[in-house]
């Protein structure tokens, strides 16, 4: 547990000098605020509009933006030490490669947490602020439902740059991998549940279980269901009224979405030899 | 004394390809043993299996008493020290951070860091980031690593390369303080020169067998290259070469450097004779004996390779 700690607490100082909080709570807030006050653009107009549609928006900056900064800030955690030489050097000292792993995963997971709370607290802060007539008590329950959902959706992808990080055996391949899940996950798959959307005729009762598939998807789910004002702005979300797709169980299904790459890159990193 | 590494006929294969073929070899409590060979020779394969990374496919590996690679590595990883050839730190962190974490990883005392610092010479460099550091630095704070915890078992893999000839001395004198404190020391080296005066023993290794293993005086009767001893005279005067130019030994060589200095190609066991010889010698002002370095001797044993072994590296 001392050794987990140890590389948590290293790999977090590594994220603030080379300022990768900073910057990710930087452009988090920047975009957030900028979403916020030009959100009735699209009618013509300039300033905040509504809290939903202000959330909505959040969100789909955040399903972009999240597991791209996850991808980029993990994809070499095993693989950048490898090259350097010091993954070797780690595996003669007294500390399992579960420790490793999992001491880099709490300190990575640190990081993105702690920016993007920062991050999006600022831009709650200043929606509050300058916004009239915002209800406090919605926008903290809004903003907070974000920044959670937003973590564990980071999580998801620091856990998938794992499973790429522990596979390969150069950072190219890692970071054009990593590019390749984000663009699977976030662009792709959106495309593709639209092609079968447009093509089934009948029934069709199951596409939304498809959503599940991806954890991004499962974010969405969360944001937009949970957040009472939002569902009118989402037909598809109307299904979030019963049974498997209460946020609370999207929400474990996006935990399942961190255990499963956690998981299998943990088995891949302790079988491979040194 | 007891074998701190011990290896029975240990064969390490990947795929079709053997690393290495039937090794046996003991090293001893407090000696310096060097690992001598070409690339793909099987020095670092060999590091690895006494670092518990590889496990054998045949024969038994014994480290400090136990098996690397089994319940015995946590004990041993905290006993023992390792340089990897090639390792850079983390650049964004200063020397004093970067040895604070591995020590904390290592579970040793953190007081030890300050004075491994001073020790390696890196005291006024500690608050620096390592990005700051020359080549030189970065390789004794991957000693200072290495020392952490006072290891009875110190691993450097090519601990020099790269380093001016001063800072491979300094290297090569903290090794040999520790020697002096009872650590049992293994290093490879492909820089021949810098590294004999500092060795107990050599082992070189070729294609993944042994070719020799002994001190450099064993080495040198088992290899019984002839010395090269060379004479001079003073001035210009006399033809020295002329004058040495008969033997009754057909074994010994005799070529002129230049109007006053020769050299001779001497057998081991005709040395004497020749001496005597040289000493007799009319105009003779200087003798100089030069036995046969770490390099030749390498040269010598490595010679029984096939250039298709020689030329297969990792």
């Amino acid at each position: 547990m001392n050794a987990i700690l140890t590389i948590a607490g290293k790999e977090f100082r590594d994220g603030m000098r080379n300022r990768w909080v900073l910057a990710i709570a930087l452009v988090l807030a920047f975009l957030a605020v900028g979403i916020a006050w030009f959100g009735a653009a699209a009618s013509g107009g300039l300033g905040f509009t509504s809290l939903a549609t202000t959330v909505v928006s959040l969100a789909t900056l955040a399903v972009f933006l999240i597991p791209l900064i996850a991808l980029l800030l993990a994809f070499d955690a095993v693989v950048g030490e490898q090259e350097a030489g010091t993954l070797l050097l780690l595996l003669t000292y007294p500390i399992s490669r579960t420790q490793l792993l999992l001491g880099k995963f709490l300190g990575h997971g640190l990081i993105l947490g702690a920016a993007t709370a920062l991050g999006f607290s600022v831009a709650g802060a200043v929606i509050a602020v300058g916004a009239e007539g915002v209800a406090l008590g919605e926008l903290a329950h809004g903003m907070g439902l974000l920044i959670g959902s937003s973590i564990l959706l980071g999580w998801v992808f620091i856990a998938f740059a794992y499973l790429i990080s522990v596979c390969v055996s150069e950072k190219a391949r890692a970071a054009g991998l990593a590019l390749v899940v984000w663009f699977l996950f976030v662009l792709v798959f959106d495309l593709g549940l639209l092609a079968l959307l447009v093509s089934v005729e009948r029934g069709g009762d199951w596409l939304p279980w498809l959503l599940l598939l991806n954890p991004a998807e499962c974010f969405r789910l969360i944001n937009l269901a949970g957040f009472e004002a939002a569902r009118s702005y989402s037909g598809l979300t109307s299904i979030a009224e019963s049974g498997v797709f209460r946020p609370a169980m999207v929400t474990a299904i996006l935990v399942a979405w961190i255990a499963a790459p956690l998981g299998l890159a943990l088995l891949r990193f302790r079988r491979r030899t040194a | 004394m007891t074998a701190v590494i011990d290896f029975q006929g240990v064969t390490r294969r990947d795929g079709g390809l053997a690393r290495l073929d039937a090794l046996d070899l003991q090293v001893n409590e407090g000696e310096i043993m060097a690992l001598l060979g070409h690339n793909g020779a099987g020095k670092t394969t060999t590091m690895h299996l006494i670092l518990g990374l590889l496990s054998p496919s045949e024969g038994r590996v014994a480290v400090l008493g136990g098996a690397p690679d089994g319940a015995h590595a946590e004990t041993l990883r905290r006993r023992l020290g390792y340089l990897p050839e090639n390792v850079s730190f983390y650049e964004q962190l200063s020397g004093r951070e970067v040895l604070d974490y591995f020590a904390r990883l290592k579970r040793v005392d953190r007081g030890q860091v300050s004075e491994l610092l001073d020790r390696v010479g890196l005291g006024h460099a500690a608050e620096r980031r390592v990005k700051t550091y020359s080549k030189g630095m970065r390789q004794r704070l991957g000693l200072a690593q290495a020392l952490l915890g006072d290891p009875r078992l110190l691993l450097l893999d090519e601990p020099t390369t790269g380093l001016d000839p001063a800072a491979t001395r300094d290297f090569y004198d903290t090794v040999r303080g520790l020697r002096d404190r009872g650590c049992t020391v293994l290093l490879s080296s492909h820089v021949l020169p810098g590294v004999e005066p500092y060795i107990d023993r050599a082992l070189i290794l070729g294609g993944g067998r042994r070719l020799a293993l002994g001190s450099l005086t064993e080495l040198r009767m088992e290899a019984a290259l002839p010395i090269t001893v060379r004479a001079r005279s003073h001035g210009a005067g006399g033809d020295l070469a002329g004058r040495l130019a008969d033997w009754e030994d057909p074994r010994i060589g005799i070529s002129a450097l230049n109007g006053h200095e020769v050299s001779l190609s001497v057998p081991p066991d005709a040395k004497l004779a020749v001496l005597r010889r040289l000493t007799d010698t009319a105009g003779v002002e200087d003798i100089e004996l030069l036995p046969p370095t770490l390099e030749h001797l390498y040269t010598h044993f490595s010679a029984e390779l096939s250039p298709q072994q020689r030329g297969d590296s990792e």
